[in-house]
């Protein structure tokens, strides 16, 4: 407890930065239940795949340690194009082939949800085989760099030269841990606004709030549910360069408990709720981190969770509760 | 059910891969020239470990040596030559029994070298034990598994149980660090180092803490490790966890020594941590490439590059099964044989105990520099 008082600042700004990507990966989580009522499992893979797209970019253009500063925000800017375009067209491509045949049929949800679990798999498994996949097509000799030992960790090049900006309580506050937590707010204001105020943010929150009045009322739900699904994805990519420039390396299974992590932090905030998964993964982020200075690294997961159970007894719609569909979300 | 299905998937490619190459296997070194005198018993040694997946390489590494030794041999008995079965486990436990029954079954194999891995070990070696078959690891460090009583096992290096010490050593004497910080993964190998480590080093432990496998942030732990003002930071586990942990000490200004064991000896930790990697010490019962001149070049001349992590352990492995060959021995004789074996080898004396354990224990320090791992020397 000694512990956590010493080092109350190091361990927020910790958590928090880490909490900035629960939350980016959780709003994915939100919106798609919001419209759908589906918990897209395959939303992990999509973080992934953002992972490595940022991180591929970065070594096409040759990124390493000493850049100048121009530089640097080049590469960091291809980061977000490659990680968002790769992770919306993912989080799109799963949606047109995972999810509507489905829904065209009318399957129960159920099916929906084994079909998204399916798919997760898919995903993973072709970024952990993509060195034999490319081998199949002939192209081994080109693409060595980016594909071998693709069960292994890959790290991204030291691009960013973290340096302390300033220091408060004894933790010297890092550039990088500025950019991620103010980066990861401003994305989720843009997206906040575009929901409540744009044409199609407010087509979502019709088909959220209730899907046959919406479809009477002339909204395209198809083409508001594949929006949706992008803006979830594109999310997903922003978070996956955060991640990247915090975490430094990625892995093809790195999105499997990133994903239950933000899908906590979703539940936790009121899934459903834009601002809650907001909440929820920064909530998440602190948690996880006094629990681990208070009872051990070891029981970091173990402190996640029942932190969620608990807030569930009391909250069972989570902090903020549902409102995807309500006016003021 | 989401992790067991994970594990399907590649293990079904795996089977199909096995299948398509074991036809093959057999023949892929040059098959014995003639039959040669009527003495000759047209005899195989068998390589057991990951020759292909994720852990290839140090499985290539050990066949390399293997190789080597092979050639020096056949060299030497051109009319009577000895050839190499593969027996490629991916270091997978679950594949190891049926390649076990395998090598069994094909009377001509003498003896193998291997199996690679502690895991793969403890899932084979029972058949092996059973059918009498003799194997060398040069590689598995896992002490539990000289106490199997396996009447057929045999170590060219040290365990864990020796590594332990050694890196306490290295952290009082050459370090000389006075807080030092232990951090352990859980797992049989990090967390029984890192208690080896503890227990040695004593009051000048500073603090402690355990990690999962597979984490990849590690805000709190950084965060205990600076606080504690430790000079010296033990990790007890494998490059995946070691590369972002130390990325993340050296981001947050940690400047202390980064000790680690052979589980981090491998190039990804490298390319993977970096800069962060520079500095790092690692030790390993592994024998360095310029402790055996004659050894290394000959390496070099065949392969192209230095012996790498276990190769000499390897060379020396096959090299007693070759001995035994040439002394007449078959596989009801080889046991005996390699029981009383007391020749110097290119990493050390090869000489076992009752339990199959060399007698002459070596622990070695490396250190990454530029971005390479390079020896500092045996720590004495």
């Amino acid at each position: 407890m000694q512990f956590l008082i010493d080092n109350f600042w190091a361990l927020t700004i910790t958590g928090l930065t880490l909490g900035a990507v629960y939350a980016l990966v959780a709003l994915g989580y939100t919106l798609v239940y919001g419209v759908l009522r589906l918990i897209n499992f395959a939303h992990s893979e999509v973080f992934m795949y953002g992972t490595f797209a940022a991180l591929w970019v970065v070594m096409f253009l040759g990124g390493k340690a000493g850049g100048g500063t121009g530089q640097v925000i080049f590469w960091i800017a291809m980061m977000f194009v490659a990680a968002m375009t790769m992770s919306g067209l993912i989080a799109v491509l799963l949606e047109r082939f995972a999810y509507r045949p489905l829904r065209k049929r009318n399957a129960p949800p159920l099916i929906a949800l084994i079909s998204a679990i399916g798919a997760s798999f898919v995903l993973a498994e072709i970024m952990g085989l993509r060195e034999k996949i490319v081998a199949w097509v002939g192209l081994e000799d080109n693409l060595r760099a980016y594909v071998r030992n693709s069960r292994n960790a890959v790290g991204l090049p030291d691009i960013v030269a973290k340096e302390p900006v300033f220091t408060i309580g004894g933790y010297a506050v890092t550039n990088v841990d500025i950019f991620v937590i103010v980066g990861a707010i401003t994305i989720m204001v843009i997206l906040d606004q575009f929901v409540k105020r744009s044409r199609l943010g407010r087509g979502i929150r019709a088909v959220a709030q209730d899907p046959e009045a919406a479809a009477l009322m002339g909204v395209n739900r198809d083409r508001v549910i594949q929006v949706t699904f992008l803006v979830g994805g594109v999310m997903a990519g922003a978070a996956a360069v955060f991640y990247l420039l915090r975490i430094g390396i990625t892995r093809y299974d790195a999105g499997f408990l990133l994903g239950v992590k933000a899908f906590t932090a979703a539940v936790l905030g009121g899934i459903g709720n834009l601002r809650g998964a907001l909440l929820g993964g920064f909530v998440l982020g602190l948690a996880e981190n006094y629990g681990s200075a208070i009872v051990g690294t070891e029981w970091k997961d173990v402190v996640a969770f029942v932190l969620l159970i608990v807030i569930l007894l009391f909250r069972p719609t989570g902090l903020l509760g549902e409102s995807l569909g309500k006016a003021r979300a | 059910m989401r992790s067991t299905l994970k594990f399907a998937v590649p293990l079904a490619v795996a089977a199909l891969a096995l299948g398509a190459c074991g036809t093959t296997g057999g023949t892929s070194n040059t098959p014995a020239a003639s039959g040669g005198a009527a003495a000759c018993g047209d005899y195989k040694i068998g390589m057991f470990g990951a020759l292909t997946g994720p852990n290839a390489n140090l499985g290539i590494y050990i066949q390399n040596g293997v190789n080597l030794a092979l050639d020096d041999y056949n060299k030497k008995h051109p009319d009577c030559k000895v050839t190499l079965e593969n027996y490629d486990s991916q270091g997978d436990p679950t594949q190891a029994p049926a390649l076990a029954k395998k090598a069994i079954d094909d009377k001509k194999v003498v003896g193998i070298v291997g199996p690679a891995f502690s895991g793969e070990s403890k899932a084979a070696n029972p058949a092996f034990a059973e059918a009498g078959l003799v194997h060398i690891t040069p590689s598995a460090t896992n002490p539990a598994l000289a106490e199997n009583g396996w009447k057929t096992f045999f170590r060219v290096l040290g365990n864990d149980a020796t590594q332990g010490p050694a890196a306490a050593k290295y952290i009082k004497d050459t370090v000389k660090a006075t807080k030092v910080f232990v951090i352990d993964d859980a797992s049989e190998y990090g967390k029984g180092l890192a208690d080896i480590v503890r227990q040695d080093l004593g009051s000048t432990v500073v603090g402690n803490d355990t990690i999962q496998q597979k984490q990849t942030d590690f805000g709190a732990s950084v965060t205990k490790v600076t606080a504690s003002g430790a000079d010296a930071l033990f990790f007890g586990g494998y490059s995946p966890e070691a590369a972002p942990l130390i990325k993340q000490l050296r981001d947050a200004g940690w400047k202390g020594t980064f000790v680690v064991a052979d589980g981090v000896k491998d190039q990804s930790f490298i390319d993977n941590a970096q800069a962060a990697a520079e500095g790092t010490v690692i030790t390993c019962p592994c024998v360095p490439a310029d402790v055996a001149p004659d050894f290394q070049a000959a390496y070099k001349a065949k392969f192209n590059e230095d012996p790498n992590t276990y190769s000499g352990e390897g060379y020396d492995s096959a090299t007693i099964l070759l001995d035994g060959i040439a002394a007449g021995k078959d596989r009801a004789t080889m046991v005996d044989f390699v029981k009383a074996y007391d020749k110097p080898g290119v990493t050390k004396q090869l000489k076992f105990d009752a339990k199959g354990e060399v007698t002459d224990v070596k622990v070695f320090a490396y250190k990454v520099e530029g971005g390479k791992i390079v020896s500092v020397g045996e720590i004495k």
